[in-house]
């Protein structure tokens, strides 16, 4: 039973009952049930061509809902007998569906589920494990999602980047319970650059595989954080950033710089330097500037001010983050370093403790509070 | 999308406008805030924010570890524990901004005389077990030196 087949044909199948007619949220639905009953029947029994079954038993379930709904008899009735539409090209379909999914008037986590499902083809139980909610939560919230996209035309363009932020989110999630987000997402934006030539497509998912590659040697066996300097760079995945260093190189060459072709720059000096020592911190720093430049964002220069301390040394590092807003979260645990590093281990030890308990979750806290702990081992007279 | 707990307390809370004990209500005020209750928890079900609510009750017993081979010391209730948790909703929501509004919706329930109780909840966030795996994250925590 290849359950990555039958994922990856999810989105063809599905605007394949649009095309025929059939409204978004009902072919969704329809989609999906055929999607369970594969699970079911497929390894008894494997169908020669995938995807035409797929297709043939999705669209049945949607014309049995249909005949169900008497309200909306008639109408389907006709779609029957009407010849589909002519054929259009499954890439772009595949796109559309990426936008709709990713609409402007979905909130954040609507847009994340309705991709996992509609278009990553997993199903609400897998979606609800991983997000930790119940699964009628998960459901609910989807269903609201497809309400709320109802009125919008299937041919109506869209922005790439609000895709792009969503495939984001879902990489950033890392991964919990069965389902591994991090490879989902990497999946759905390799799927996604193969429906559309777009340098920050391209730029996300070299940032994506930069990051993922270093997963093994990001975590200690016990769970810890293993931070970038100390991490055992022989357990980097080589080929996968290999290839996140190619589609990066190609992105960069069209000369249309983003904010995701910049981060997966910074990603690639990372992953360049064979040790933590030989880390190109002033290209970093080149790059953090771009990034700054290209978003404005509060995160790029906190960011820029821990490269300025490894590239100028920790008092300059200190400089540019005096010029920044101390609130910004992890502002603390960037000051902490770069005051343990200028040598002043009592403040650093200090502000460690302080960054714990400010840290946004559970693994830095424990291991900033590790770092305060070995500061004060050494204050220790 | 992040969690929070809204924190419902027996005591330790500061005084609510409505002040006035529940069995001091009529029980068609007692009725009419049950249901705000139920009603509240079906809509965040159905916005798909819901993920967990329970109620404690008000007793229970202090527990330690009691040494080697020996039961455990437990001890309490204590009159004077001054922070007495009732129970709690826990919400799963895009924004803080939502988690406020959603607290400050519940804490309208109807009290006595039917009038909103403004019972003071608290907002707790949620600690996410592991770290995002971004450079964002990954730098501001790769901070200690390799030599240690």
């Amino acid at each position: 039973m290849d359950e990555a087949l039958l994922r990856s044909l999810t989105p063809n199948v599905l605007t394949v009952l649009v095309r025929r007619g059939a409204d978004f949220a009902a072919a969704e639905d329809a989609v999906q049930e055929a999607l369970l009953e594969a699970v079911r029947v497929w390894p008894d029994d494997p169908p020669r061509d995938a995807k035409g079954w797929l297709v043939t038993v999705a669209w049945r379930k949607f014309l049995d809902q249909a005949r169900a709904d008497s309200a909306r008899r008639r109408r389907e009735d006709r779609l029957e007998e009407e010849p589909p539409p002519g054929p259009a090209s499954a890439v772009d379909d595949t796109l559309q569906l990426y936008f709709l999914c990713a609409h402007p008037s979905l909130t954040p986590s609507s847009a994340v589920a309705l991709t996992l499902r509609a278009v990553g083809g997993l199903t609400t139980r897998q979606i609800a494990q991983a997000y930790l909610v119940p699964e009628a939560t998960m459901a609910q919230r989807i269903s609201r999602a497809k309400r709320t996209v109802s009125g919008v035309r299937f041919e109506q363009p869209g922005d790439v980047a609000t895709v792009l932020r969503v495939l984001y989110l879902v990489f950033n999630e890392g991964y919990s319970g069965d389902v591994d987000l991090a490879a989902e997402a990497i999946r759905l934006t390799r799927q996604l650059a193969a429906a559309i030539d777009h340098p920050e497509v391209a730029g996300l998912l070299a940032l994506m595989l930069l990051h993922h590659a270093r997963r093994a040697a990001r975590t200690a066996p016990d769970g810890s954080l293993v931070p970038l300097a100390e991490q055992d760079r022989g357990r980097w995945d080589t080929a996968m950033i290999a290839e996140g260093v190619e589609i990066l190189q190609a992105a960069l060459a069209r000369d249309r710089l983003g904010e995701f072709q910049a981060q997966a720059a910074v990603a690639a000096l990372h992953a360049d330097a064979p040790r933590a020592e030989e880390t190109d911190w002033v290209q970093i720093v080149e790059w953090y500037d771009e990034l700054v430049r290209l978003t404005d964002s509060p995160v790029a220069r906190l960011n820029r001010a821990v490269a300025v301390g490894e590239a100028d040394g920790p008092r300059a590092g200190l400089a540019a983050l005096a010029e920044l807003d101390a609130a910004l979260p992890r502002h603390t645990a960037v000051a902490a370093h770069l005051h343990e590093r200028d040598g002043d281990l009592t403040t650093a030890a200090r502000l460690y403790a302080e960054a714990a308990r400010k840290a946004p979750n559970l693994a830095e806290r424990d291991h900033l509070t590790r770092q305060a702990a070995r500061l004060n081992t050494l204050l220790r007279p | 999308m992040a969690k929070y707990l809204l924190l419902k307390h027996y005591r330790g809370a500061p005084a609510p406008v409505n002040d006035v004990p529940m069995d001091q209500w009529t029980p068609e005020e007692i009725s009419a805030h049950v249901r705000y209750m139920n009603d509240f928890a079906a809509r965040l079900e159905k916005s798909g924010e819901f993920v967990d609510s329970q109620a404690l009750t008000p007793e229970g017993s202090w527990v330690q570890y009691g040494g080697e081979g020996r039961p455990p010391v437990t001890d309490g209730p204590f009159a004077e524990t001054k922070d007495l948790i009732a129970g709690w909703m826990i919400i799963d929501v895009d924004s803080h901004e939502r988690a406020v509004e959603l607290a400050a919706e519940l804490s309208a329930a109807p009290g006595a005389g039917g009038r909103p109780i403004h019972e003071w909840l608290e907002v707790r966030p949620f600690m996410n077990p592991h770290a995002g795996v971004t450079d964002f994250a990954e730098h501001c925590t790769s901070t200690a030196p390799a030599q240690e």
